[in-house]
């Protein structure tokens, strides 16, 4: 069992709780828009507000910036927000290490610590996410193959429990629950505060190489060839057919060295690119994503691209869809779902084939699919392990609603699983199929939270 | 353009708008002192205001009910801040206040007597040094008595009058003294509540109201300028309509 934290380790703020927040009803969802749902929101300004809240008795779950796709970050009887629990606490410039509430902004940390010269350590595709969601989600980003995913390089974290308590939770201290919380979902406690390392860069910017692979063969040959390189990822043309099935593009990134930038940058290496700020005004008509507009788009999109090396901004390099705000407003009013999974390495070849073909036949590809080699991952729910991650975006609907099962039965006959952070419309026996860690996860949420006051409407779907 | 330097001095600094003005200011690199009752829970903001904009930022205690205690207060700061920024507020229940005279009187005490007391020794201090800027978060409500929240308005009415006057007073001695009006604004005192949204600002758009006042030496600000015509068209209204209005 957890031991409560010291009086020490929470010095620094009142850990009473406050006087109840008041909830209003809000129409949520995740990034994708699919499913809403009205929740109770409560929002917490800090930690005696999470506990407040906790006291009050309906169950709950906790939610920082709404990027996780489906639903786990919806509950109706009581919706968590974090967002205004965002204070950067600390920091240790010898050895990286920040310690901040659960609410801050990946953006905020990127702004304030990059111009001293350190970066995250992982980062998803986005930076408009939560450290708390990032942990709750266990995050993996372009380097995993090199360095696992976030929490992997999370010190400790203290989490409030279901019966009011604080605990620090570290690999050393209540190490069950630092493992169950990381990739949890939320569902372990609330996150208040973490500590995490970040990494010392030289420059704020990226040596990309990009490379193109004509078909699936040739794409995984080439990612086992960049094993070495810091960042890999692939886009991979999801309608392409026939010999040339699984031609992608590979975008391979180190962290720049002042020396390779052009002259007029090194004055200041770790200079921060310019903010825009373009976004898309409405939501696009459905009819606008068809197989031929996203063939055409994807055909033209993998010719134009040379097999080159520049030097870019991270910006362009890690978040090339949040310059365009809104992205998602591309995908109509129904919103959109993703489909991330990832393969075993040994069955990754002839599942990614199976996928591929099945996703190219209906022709409700999109315009982003991306592939990556992970390398290998612990702990309870976890998405990584050691093979081939695949994403794909699709618009929500019905002929997509019938596409996952489908997809769902190619990735569990291939020993794969789906990503939480991403799902929507998984099913109870796929991701018990694919998360052998869910019994051990079960075990420790009964002992923890015997009456499930931690719960999501993913949760309750998926009965984790 | 004035130029918005030294120290400022957040009274209230643990309320939402409070906080914003802390980000707003040590973002212009403004040292912070954040004071509010209980300011142990605002070591968190001073370390992210520090963390955040590298900037001084450091709570001390602030009991906007202990009069007596203003002098020493200001004595304990050291060296008198260049600006001083009350957002000391207490919305309280107006149907309590308008029964219990123990409920009616700390909201009164909260919003006028509390905040003018600490405002007006300020203004005497920074009066004899011949340089300061005051900031006082008043409101709407204080512009005609309404039934729904006349004694929190009453209190604001008082607090409106007294920074005008303090105005009045300092404007040939070299201190500024700034009334805001925010309107509506979505933060903890008003949760639960139904507001109009084309109404209604955010504490961030607040605070960069308040920089931007003192920035630009204005001297009653409304932070929706539209809130302006509201009020004008409520004070014009004749008594016999108004009294019977349930706005």
């Amino acid at each position: 069992m957890p031991t409560p934290a010291r009086a020490s380790q929470i010095s620094d703020g009142p850990m009473t709780p406050s006087r109840a927040l008041q909830p209003r009803d809000m129409a949520l969802s995740g990034w994708g828009r699919y499913p809403r749902a009205t929740c109770r929101l409560y929002e917490a300004r800090g930690p005696a507000d999470v506990l407040a809240t906790i006291a009050a008795g309906d169950t709950l779950i906790a939610r920082g910036n709404g990027r996780a796709y489906g639903d786990p970050a919806l509950n109706p009887e009581g919706t968590l927000s974090l967002l205004q629990s965002n204070r950067l606490l600390d920091f240790d410039p010898t050895s990286g290490l920040v310690t901040c509430e659960a609410g801050v902004m990946l953006t905020d940390v990127i702004d304030v610590f990059l111009p001293r010269g350190w970066f995250p350590p992982v980062t998803p595709g986005t930076k408009f996410v939560t450290i708390g969601g990032m942990i709750a989600s266990n995050v993996h980003g372009k380097n995993h193959h090199a360095v696992g995913s976030f929490a992997d390089h999370v010190a400790s974290l203290d989490l409030a429990l279901a019966d009011g308590r604080v605990v620090r939770c570290s690999r050393g201290d209540n190490a069950a629950l630092f493992e169950a919380t990381g990739g949890g979902m939320g569902l372990t406690g609330v996150i208040l505060r973490a500590s995490f390392r970040l990494v010392p860069v030289a420059t704020s910017a990226i040596r990309r190489e990009t490379r193109r692979a004509r078909n699936l063969d040739e794409t995984m040959t080439q990612f086992d060839a960049a094993r070495d390189w810091s960042y890999s990822v692939a886009w991979i043309d999801c309608l392409a057919r026939g010999d040339a099935l699984g031609r992608s593009l590979l975008f391979l990134g180190e962290h720049a060295r002042s020396d390779e930038l052009p002259a007029g940058a090194r004055r200041n290496p770790l200079a921060m690119p310019k903010k825009h700020g373009r976004t898309v005004p409405f939501d696009v008509p459905s009819f606008v994503q068809n197989r031929w507009s996203i063939g055409a788009f994807n055909a033209l999109y993998y010719r134009s691209a040379r097999a080159d090396t520049e030097v870019l901004d991270y910006e362009r390099f890690f978040y090339p869809l949040d310059g365009l705000l809104e992205w998602r407003r591309l995908y109509g009013r129904a919103g959109l779902v993703q489909y991330q999974c990832v393969l075993p390495r040994a069955a990754s070849r002839d599942g990614l084939t199976a996928l591929l073909r099945r996703t190219a036949a209906t022709g409700a590809g999109s315009f982003l699919g991306v592939l990556k080699l992970f390398g290998p991952q612990s702990g309870m729910l976890s998405f990584p392990m050691e093979g081939y991650t695949l994403a794909l975006d699709f618009p929500a609907g019905a002929k997509t609603l019938a596409l996952f099962p489908e997809l769902d039965a190619i990735v569990a006959d291939h020993g794969g699983r789906v990503y939480l952070a991403k799902d929507a419309a998984t099913s109870r026996g796929m991701i018990e199929r694919g998360y052998p860690g869910l019994a051990r996860f079960r075990a420790l949420r009964a002992a923890v939270d015997p009456q499930g006051k931690f719960a999501s409407l993913q949760s309750r779907r998926l009965g984790l | 353009m004035t130029s918005v330097n030294g120290t400022v001095l957040i009274l209230g600094a643990a309320s939402d708008i409070g906080r914003a003005i802390g980000h707003e200011y040590a973002r212009g690199g403004l040292s912070v002192i954040l004071a509010a009752r209980d300011c142990r829970r605002l070591e968190t903001d001073a370390a992210d205001l520090r963390l955040r904009h590298a900037v001084a930022a450091r709570a001390v205690e602030f009991d906007v009910l202990d009069s007596a205690g203003f002098g020493g207060f200001l004595d304990r700061l050291g060296a008198l801040p260049e600006t001083v920024i009350c957002v000391v507020g207490l919305l309280g229940d107006q149907a309590v206040a308008q029964i219990s005279a123990a409920a009616a009187e700390l909201v009164m005490r909260t919003n006028y007597l509390g905040c003018s007391l600490v405002l007006g020794e300020v203004a005497t201090r920074m009066a004899a040094r011949g340089s300061g800027c005051i900031i006082g978060m008043s409101s709407v409500a204080g512009e005609r008595g309404r039934a729904k929240n006349y004694i929190y308005g009453s209190a604001k009415a008082g607090l409106t009058a007294l920074l005008s006057g303090l105005r009045n007073r300092l404007a040939r001695r070299g201190v500024r003294v700034i009334t805001i009006q925010p309107g509506f604004v979505e933060t903890r005192m008003t949760q639960g509540m139904a507001l109009p949204k084309i109404l209604t600002a955010q504490p961030d758009e607040v605070a960069r109201a308040v920089y931007r006042a003192q920035a630009r030496g204005k001297n009653v600000v409304y932070v929706r300028p539209i809130w302006r015509w509201i009020m004008r068209a409520i004070r014009a209204l004749p008594e016999r309509i108004f009294m019977r209005t349930d706005i």
